[in-house]
């Protein structure tokens, strides 16, 4: 699903990743964890293709295609889903309005049937219902006036709209209570388990990892896998600090 | 010398001519280049206007010469040579096209954009023998225009072309005209009342509720109207109208100046609401070939508790110069100014209002959005002012400005007068630009960059653009995306 190859960024001229090598098979998710600064917010929108994050080395592929040779947007409709770490308000927009656009944006793309007015609004009514989000939210400016959870749970809400192949999640679990960690845990499960689909998590903590469990973890440090392993190595790293086992 | 004179016995002979007798054959479709009293003579004859029309229009004539060029706005105007121009059905120098392939396919791309049907396409882009066939496309054929009117005649509402007006009902156009928007007013209304073409006028009757938005579109003579047009609305007591003004297709005219009066008569306990989407042709990139948009734009509120409301989205024209206004004069009147001004490229737009209070618990709201790319200049400038009489009054002034790039400029210029401690005078305003985030979150979502930027600029509008009536405002929407490509990047 996603083919990572000795992978350089930079962001500023700075360099932030170096030489990331990873491969996400289809039907497993991978949680990656690692320090403050060890570039997993990098890695993630050097995935989604942000603009100032320039690949200096390396190949990424996804489902087989050039990762790099695609625009964000053609990588929304190839079936990758950005989680934010911080999602982004938009004024005057709602989210109804704002995942339609979207959701219809890609399946032009794709040449498939665009989704009606009303076909849309069931769509996302049971989404939300999966998050335990009340659907009335959707009609709100997108992220305006959101508390922390609620935007992590929309941003559940629309991974659930978009129906992934893969999600990159960008320390979803940050700023979350008990709740809405659960909540949110309960969301990718939900939506992403499945044989044809992968997740790709990024997180500081492991207490999200006691909701989704992963089939792999991964250590970055200093923008490079130091470690791989199975979910047991999330727990050493909660036991042992990351000083140690980076090390 | 010699020649001057046979120019001008030529002249002479022409006016005379017309004052003779309306009704004789007028081969001549044009008035002489050029603007003097002959002008405004063949105007009126042309119009076959009586006496006390051409005596008005002279007057403002004469007034317009010892007048002078606004120059206050933020606006670098090109000196408007006056005698260089047509000021009666210009001829239209460009031949009709045989078909919409010879139309400029940048233009027929919008079109499309827009969802315009092919007919109508026809007619906008002037393809030879379109607007027979155009009408009854658009309009199912001329007999829904017909209904439309006897509709409106059931209820009693007077809805035609400023010139019939003037033959059919002299005494209201007598007893309204000018009443609003005095000719001395400024330069461009002068220049209008002494040369204006034709226009439209509405005047509802009593305690009647319009049965329909009025449209100058459906107006089967609405041609060649554009470039000096007149607008005269009365609403009487306790009547209601909603009317639209413009077209969300790009228009190109020949005429480069345009200078139009609109005036609103709200009486007591009257309402109406005046929607405007303008989209005259802005030039090319470097704003070469633009409109000139030189609007003078006033309702008085009369009457108690009367409400005129203004709402614009301004997308088109090279320079825009325009301040839709309310005088506030009758007790518990309302005022309210929605406007959207996007300006690309080399367009200046020096756009906002004037909330006069005079009348006591008179109330006024001003929601301005200014959205700027390219390298354009984009201005609000508007006067909130009470006079001493007014009191409680209420204002509540909200300028939002978005910025798309680093060399476009927005600018806001508000003037806040209060003469009357009693009154509540409210201004917020923000500066703000597109933010990567913003752009790259709604890409991350499969929106490409240029329906990324439309959707959080339609976001930014949404206050305005909702005040607008339902088609209106979803044609506005994708205008306000189509004027804004090639911004990104």
């Amino acid at each position: 699903m996603l083919k990572i190859e000795n992978l350089h960024a930079t962001v500023a001229g700075k360099a932030i990743l170096n030489g990331l090598t990873l491969t996400v098979p289809a039907g497993e998710i991978h949680a990656i964890m690692g320090p403050n600064g060890a570039g997993k917010s990098t890695l993630a929108y050097v995935l989604g293709g942000r603009p100032g994050y320039e690949v200096t080395e390396g190949s990424v592929t996804f489902d087989g295609r050039d990762l790099f040779a695609m625009e964000p947007h053609e990588r929304a409709a190839a079936g990758m889903f950005l989680g934010f770490q911080y999602p982004v308000e938009i004024p005057g927009v709602s989210y109804l309005q704002f995942l339609r656009e979207s959701l219809n944006s890609q399946k032009r793309a794709k040449g498939d049937a665009e989704f009606s007015g009303a076909e849309f609004i069931k769509l996302a009514k049971t989404q939300a219902a999966t998050l335990g989000m009340d659907a009335e939210m959707l009609k709100r400016p997108v992220n305006v006036g959101f508390s922390g959870g609620e935007k992590k749970r929309a941003e559940m809400v629309q991974m659930g709209i978009m129906d992934p192949k893969l999600a990159i999640l960008d320390e979803t679990d940050s700023g979350l209570d008990i709740d809405a960690l659960k909540a949110v845990g309960h969301g990718i499960n939900e939506i992403m388990r499945a044989p044809e689909k992968s997740v790709l998590l990024i997180t500081h903590y492991q207490r999200l990892l006691d909701y989704v469990r992963p089939d792999r973890v991964h250590v970055l440090s200093r923008g490079k896998i130091v470690r791989s392993g199975g979910p047991e190595l999330a727990m050493e790293l909660e036991r042992e600090g990351y000083a140690e086992v980076a090390a | 010398m010699n020649d001057q004179l046979t120019n001008r016995e030529a002249r002479d002979a022409i006016a005379k001519e017309y004052e003779w007798g309306f009704s004789s054959d007028i081969e001549q479709e044009f008035a002489p280049k050029g603007l003097d009293e002959d002008t405004v003579r063949f105007i009126s004859a042309k119009k076959g206007e009586p006496e006390w029309m051409l005596d008005w229009r002279l007057k403002a004539f004469h007034a317009w010469l010892e007048m002078e060029e606004v120059d206050w706005a933020k606006l670098d105007i090109p000196a408007i040579n006056y005698q260089d121009a047509y000021y009666y059905a210009a001829p239209k120098k460009k031949e009709a096209l045989k078909s919409l392939d010879e139309v400029d396919p940048e233009i027929l791309r919008v079109y499309e954009k827009l969802g315009i049907p092919i007919e109508e396409q026809k007619v906008l882009a002037g393809v030879e023998g379109a607007r027979k066939v155009a009408v009854d496309a658009v309009f199912d054929s001329v007999s829904v225009a017909t209904t439309f009117r006897e509709e409106l005649k059931a209820a009693g509402v007077i809805f035609l072309s400023i010139s019939e007006a003037i033959r059919e009902y002299p005494e209201l156009i007598r007893k309204y005209l000018g009443s609003v928007v005095p000719q001395r007013d400024n330069y461009f209304a002068c220049l209008n009342s002494a040369v204006f073409s034709d226009g439209t006028f509405v005047l509802v009757p009593e305690g009647v509720r319009c049965p329909m938005e009025l449209s100058t579109y459906f107006r089967i003579n609405a041609e060649n109207t554009g470039q000096f047009e007149r607008t005269l609305i009365v609403a009487e007591k306790g009547s209601y109208v909603s009317y639209l003004e413009g077209c969300t297709a790009p228009m190109r005219d020949e005429n480069q100046l345009h200078a139009a009066v609109v005036e609103i008569y709200a009486h007591e306990d009257a309402e109406v609401k005046y929607s405007t989407v303008q989209n005259w042709y802005p030039g090319d990139a470097e704003g070469k070939g633009g409109i000139f948009n030189f609007v003078t734009k006033r309702a008085l509120c009369a009457g108690a508790r009367s409400k005129v409301s203004w709402t614009q989205v301004e997308t088109g024209s090279a320079i825009t110069w325009k301040y839709p206004s309310c005088i506030l004069k009758g007790e518990s009147s309302v005022g309210e100014f929605y406007s959207v001004a996007l300006t690309n490229n080399r367009q200046q737009a020096d756009t906002g209002t004037k909330m006069v209070h005079i009348g006591a618990n008179s109330r006024s709201t001003i929601v301005s959005k200014g959205i700027s790319a390219g390298r354009s200049d984009n201005t609000y400038r508007g006067l909130v002012r009470v006079l001493p009489g007014a009191e409680n009054v209420r204002n509540f002034t909200q300028c939002d400005s978005l910025l798309l790039g680093s060399e476009c400029g927005a600018h806001t210029v508000p003037y806040i007068e209060v003469r009357n401690p009693t009154a509540t005078i409210e201004h917020e305003a923000t500066t703000s630009k597109i933010s990567e985030d913003q752009l790259f979150y709604a890409m991350a979502r499969g929106l490409d960059a240029e329906s990324a930027v439309a959707l959080i600029v339609n976001g930014f509008a949404r206050e305005v653009l909702k005040q607008l009536p339902m088609e209106f405002a979803v044609e506005a929407q994708k205008l306000l995306g189509i004027s804004l490509e090639g911004s990104v990047g």
